[in-house]
């Protein structure tokens, strides 16, 4: 029985012991199904719904896009001279991220290449600009000895590499600087800008980018279309191969009209003088010259500044960073007397024959007196001789009887008071006044007496040396209006095919030819013995349309007597002078500017000749510096 | 002749478990050929690894299970007193104490536990199979906790709890009270804070990570993040085989062992994943079945916890990949590169095996 019992009772446990672990074992089936479901789903959200994320950072593992830069465009002269170009060169670069400490491994590096306190000053302000470049150079110019001791070296500096980059040059420094500007590296502002213009992707990889100049305003000619290419890379970085590549297209050549010999000769003789030159071609509008002086290296910009260098640049007394041809405004002073006299006679203030007695000064009646620059007056004057011997009194009465809206509206049309538009960025526009100018400007009424300094371009009345040559350029052209620029042409990278900037006439001024001929004829008695530039005009073997001017940088009272001897070099008045040549058919215009060069008969104008001489006959300039012609009269 | 040798070893084999296990290693091969970046070497390794675990498998198949269940208990004892002896006389590398010295050779004997506490489980509750009381679970418990310490002490704490769900899995199959079980997993839950207190820095690291692993991509992280690329770059159908980029150039760490099945979801997508899963839930099906109609409570329970403990490598490894699950040194099984993981596996299998065709041969 109790045998039986516990066997019944064991049985009983068996079963239910059994059923117990089947029940368990299929509740361990279900919890596996339901985990392995799970899975699935996880798997299905990672590689269906997920995968299109997923699929683009595995190809963002997978290639890493190397941009290519483009060949930046050339710049060369009308007979094709290089004036800018580029060329390879090996520069140590250092990634900051990836090195150490920057002083001890700047040390270091010293032992094995040339390092000098200005190459680490020129790092430290490329670092402190906050550049987003990931490197920054250290060294350029490498020597092939540096290369090869570096690399031999190179274990020793993790985040320091040598790079082969395409370096700008400007072959010929200094001369023509003004004009062809400089390429700078690329800082937030101009970042800021690009990214404005929507054409920041273009500068992936660039560094470099033109700052000023030509170099500024044909930016995006010169810079060309960044290549790109595309490498699969493995997880340590290394590029494994190519998968596409897009090359990059160089940018356009700038073919100038400018002349670079006529240029270096007019720097040449423009010597250690301050002050500015335009040549054009008034036949096209196209510049030959542009010379402002002093001027720079461009050199010194094209891979960051040092900042000693800069600090003597930025610093200087004599501001060789403005472009004086087209940012510096001056007094036009005489140089003004041949656009009122043909603003006279094409408005009728004044006929050909028409005189007065010139009794030294001028007056509207009051006791101011405006004075003549000779003292002693000219005697009987009219149109013709008021330009030869440059005669004030006539232009004040003129300028008085002409009325200062006349004036400002028929001589407006040569370009003075505003820009002339010329290709190169950051021209000012001058100033030729009127009556509503002076309202706006001053809140005052415009007083007749204001007109009367005006008329000789004194007073309210400022020409940039670039305004004045474009007036000239004009008068030259009678009336036909082109604007002046420096490229003549633009050459496609590609195709070699260029695209002519069309020198089209931008207007025309209604001038009667007999009144053009009379005052260019008096201009030639300028040049002649008589003429206030008679010395520069001697022995030409062309004609010589010119007018001298002088223009006050300090004013003198009533009473007083200008005495160049006595007053500071920098205080003496400036010399200009215009000109065109052959008179008859001009090709050729120019306007001369030299700061504190005392009369434009004496600094001025020789320059203007031995220009006009070399664009002319050829003929080279002496080489000897031009002295200074202090015997000459004074011829204002 | 041969047809009487080819009885003779496929005697004690369950046909349907090798056929899902042969499947599974030669996904294993195909997959390791691409991961190695095609290198036969790795792939003639794993071969002779693979040659060796079969091996293993079918003497594990061959032996009866009452021979088994008289190992049982030396075989827990010898691991206990290995793990002791690794403890004061192991070696430290990479700051955990895992190894043994042999002088011949190094052995991990926490490996040994992952079979010597089922194993020893199964034993005891076999032998009190009429009398089992609250008693005898709590010295189960205890018996299952020594080791899982000593593990975690090492600190492995991966394996540590793969041979406290092997033991688990035998505690739970064995019949432990349901109010017991619910309490201990209401007791588990509350004591996470707890066990997060206890572990170190590496290990919380890893579950950080598990939650966030952009917080350090480099880092901990990396691992995850690269795994959820390639699985999710895969796709539906995969980039095909030798075409997976993130194993081709390296972005994939581990990607030859434990991550091998991130290359696999890359070259082979979800179907590829849905075929995978599939194996192996027919390899847990079969074990359960196994288990199922087993005829003692010693081999009910062995194969129970064997097919269990097989279930949780998997989900942990997968779930690891999938980025559902932490990083922890576990290899997948039969699919991985590596000796020791196959071979443990294939003698666990083995022994399922012995299960199944002894019981018939019995029953016969």
């Amino acid at each position: 029985m109790m045998l039986g019992g516990a066997r019944r009772a064991e049985l009983r446990d068996h079963q239910k012991e059994m059923q117990s672990f089947q029940l368990r074992l299929g509740l361990m089936a279900s919890m596996i199904l339901v985990v392995f479901g799970a899975l699935l789903l996880r798997l299905f959200y990672v590689q269906v719904i997920q995968h299109d994320y997923y699929h683009t950072l595995a190809e963002n593992n997978r290639i890493s896009v190397v941009p290519i830069v483009p060949n930046r465009g050339l710049i060369l002269d009308r007979n094709s001279a290089v004036l800018a170009h580029n060329y390879a060169a090996y520069t140590l670069e250092i990634t900051p991220s990836k090195a150490g400490k920057l002083d001890a491994l700047i040390n270091e590096l010293s032992a094995v290449v040339d390092i000098t306190p200005r190459d680490r000053k020129r790092f430290r302000k490329l670092l402190d600009e906050g550049h987003d470049f990931a490197s920054a150079p250290i060294r350029t110019r490498l020597s092939d000895e540096e290369v090869a001791r570096f690399a031999a070296n190179k274990y020793r500096f993790p985040g320091v590499d040598i790079r082969a980059r395409l370096f700008r040059h400007y072959p010929n420094g200094e001369v023509a600087s003004h004009v062809l500007g400089y390429i700078g590296r690329i800082n937030k502002r101009d970042l800021g800008r690009l990214e404005e213009l929507g054409a920041a992707p273009n500068y992936a990889g660039s560094d470099f980018i033109g700052k000023v100049g030509l170099e500024g305003r044909y930016e995006q000619e010169l810079h060309g279309t960044t290549g790109f290419e595309e490498v699969e890379t493995d997880a340590g970085g290394r590029a494994v191969r190519t998968l596409r590549s897009t090359l990059p297209i160089s940018g356009n050549n700038l073919l100038l009209s400018l002349d670079a010999r006529l240029q270096n000769v007019a720097e040449q003789v423009f010597g250690d003088r301050r002050g500015a030159l335009i040549a054009i071609d008034p036949t096209t509008g196209g510049v030959l010259a542009l010379v402002s002086k002093p001027g720079f290296d461009p050199n010194l910009f094209v891979d960051g500044i040092d900042p000693q260098n800069w600090d003597a640049l930025n610093n200087s007394p004599d501001h060789p960073l403005n472009n004086r041809a087209l940012q510096g405004v001056y007094p036009p002073g005489s140089t003004f007397k041949p656009f009122m006299a043909i603003a006279a006679l094409e408005l009728g203030k004044r006929s050909p024959g028409y005189s007065i007695g010139d009794p030294g000064y001028f007056t509207l009646g009051g006791s101011h007196r405006w004075r003549d620059w000779k003292p002693a007056g000219h005697g009987v004057v009219d149109l013709h001789k008021s330009i030869v011997v440059s005669c004030d009194t006539y232009y004040y009465g003129l300028a008085h009887d002409m009325g200062i809206d006349n004036l400002h509206k028929f001589i407006g049309q040569f370009g003075f008071g505003k820009r002339t538009g010329i290709d190169i960025d950051g021209e000012v526009g001058g100033l030729l006044p009127s009556e509503e100018w002076k309202l706006r400007r001053f809140k005052q009424k415009w007083y007749p007496g204001d007109t009367i300094s005006v008329g000789i371009g004194q007073g309210y009345n400022l020409a940039t040396p670039m305004q004045l040559a474009q007036a000239t350029a004009v008068l030259a052209n009678r009336g036909v209006i082109y604007r002046p620029h420096v490229v003549r042409q633009i050459q496609n990278s590609q195709s070699g095919a260029l695209t002519t900037i069309e020198p089209a006439p931008i207007g025309r001024i209604e001038l009667k030819d007999e009144n053009v001929t009379r005052v260019t004829e008096a201009m030639v008695d300028v040049m002649k013995p008589g003429g206030t530039a008679a010395v520069a005009g001697m022995g030409a073997q062309y004609r010589i349309a010119g007018k001298t001017g002088t223009a006050q940088v300090i004013g003198i009272k009533q009473n007083e007597k200008y005495d160049e001897r006595r007053i500071n070099e920098r205080h003496r008045d400036h010399a200009l002078f215009i000109a065109y040549a052959p008179a008859d058919a001009p090709t050729i215009a120019v306007a001369v500017l030299v700061e504190n060069g005392g009369h434009g008969s004496s600094s001025a104008a020789p320059v203007a000749r031995k220009v006009m001489d070399f664009y002319l006959l050829g003929t080279e300039p002496p080489v000897d510096k031009p002295k200074e012609d202090t015997e000459e009269p004074g011829g204002d | 002749m041969i047809d009487r040798l080819l009885v003779y070893i496929g005697r004690h084999v369950d046909s349907y478990l090798l056929a899902a296990i042969g499947a599974l290693l030669v996904v294993g091969l195909i997959t390791l050929y691409s991961a190695s970046g095609e290198s036969f070497a790795r792939v003639g390794n794993q071969l002779a690894n693979v040659g060796i675990a079969l091996v293993v498998m079918w003497l594990a198949a061959n032996i009866p299970p009452h021979y088994i269940q008289r190992l049982a208990m030396p075989v827990y004892l010898l691991g206990l007193v290995l793990l002791l002896a690794v403890m004061f006389f192991g070696e430290i590398t990479n700051g955990a104490q895992r190894w043994l010295d042999l002088g011949v050779t190094r052995i991990q004997p926490s490996e040994l536990m992952k079979i010597g506490v089922p194993l020893a489980l199964a034993w005891y509750f076999d032998r009190y199979e009429a009398i089992l009381k609250l008693r005898d679970f709590l010295i189960a418990a205890i018996m299952m906790a020594v080791p899982v310490l000593l593990i975690a002490e090492q600190p492995d704490l991966g394996t540590s709890l793969l041979v406290g769900a092997a033991g688990f899995f035998v505690i739970f199959l064995a019949g432990l009270s349901w109010k017991i079980v619910i309490g201990i997993a209401a007791t588990a839950l509350g004591c996470l804070p707890l066990l997060w207190s206890l572990m170190h820095d590496y290990q919380r690291q890893r579950v950080i990570t598990l939650l966030d692993p952009s917080q350090d991509p480099l880092g901990a992280g990396y691992h995850t993040i690269q795994a959820a690329i390639a699985l999710g770059s895969g796709g539906l159908f995969g980039k095909g085989w030798l075409n997976g980029t993130q194993a081709h150039l390296d972005f994939l760490p581990e990607r030859t062992t434990d991550f091998i099945f991130a290359v696999f979801s890359e070259e082979f997508g979800l179907f590829g994943n849905i075929i995978l899963v599939t194996l192996f839930l027919f390899v847990i099906g079969r074990g359960l079945f196994i288990s199922f109609n087993a005829s003692t409570l010693f081999t009910r329970l062995l194969a129970g916890a064997i097919t269990m403990t097989f279930f949780t490598y998997v989900v942990v490894n997968m779930g690891m990949v999938a980025g559902v699950l932490p990083v922890v040194g576990v290899p997948l099984p039969l699919v991985s590169y590596g000796g020791t993981s196959l071979v443990s596996i294939l003698f666990g299998l083995g022994i399922l095996m012995s299960i199944q065709t002894h019981k018939r041969l019995v029953q016969s």
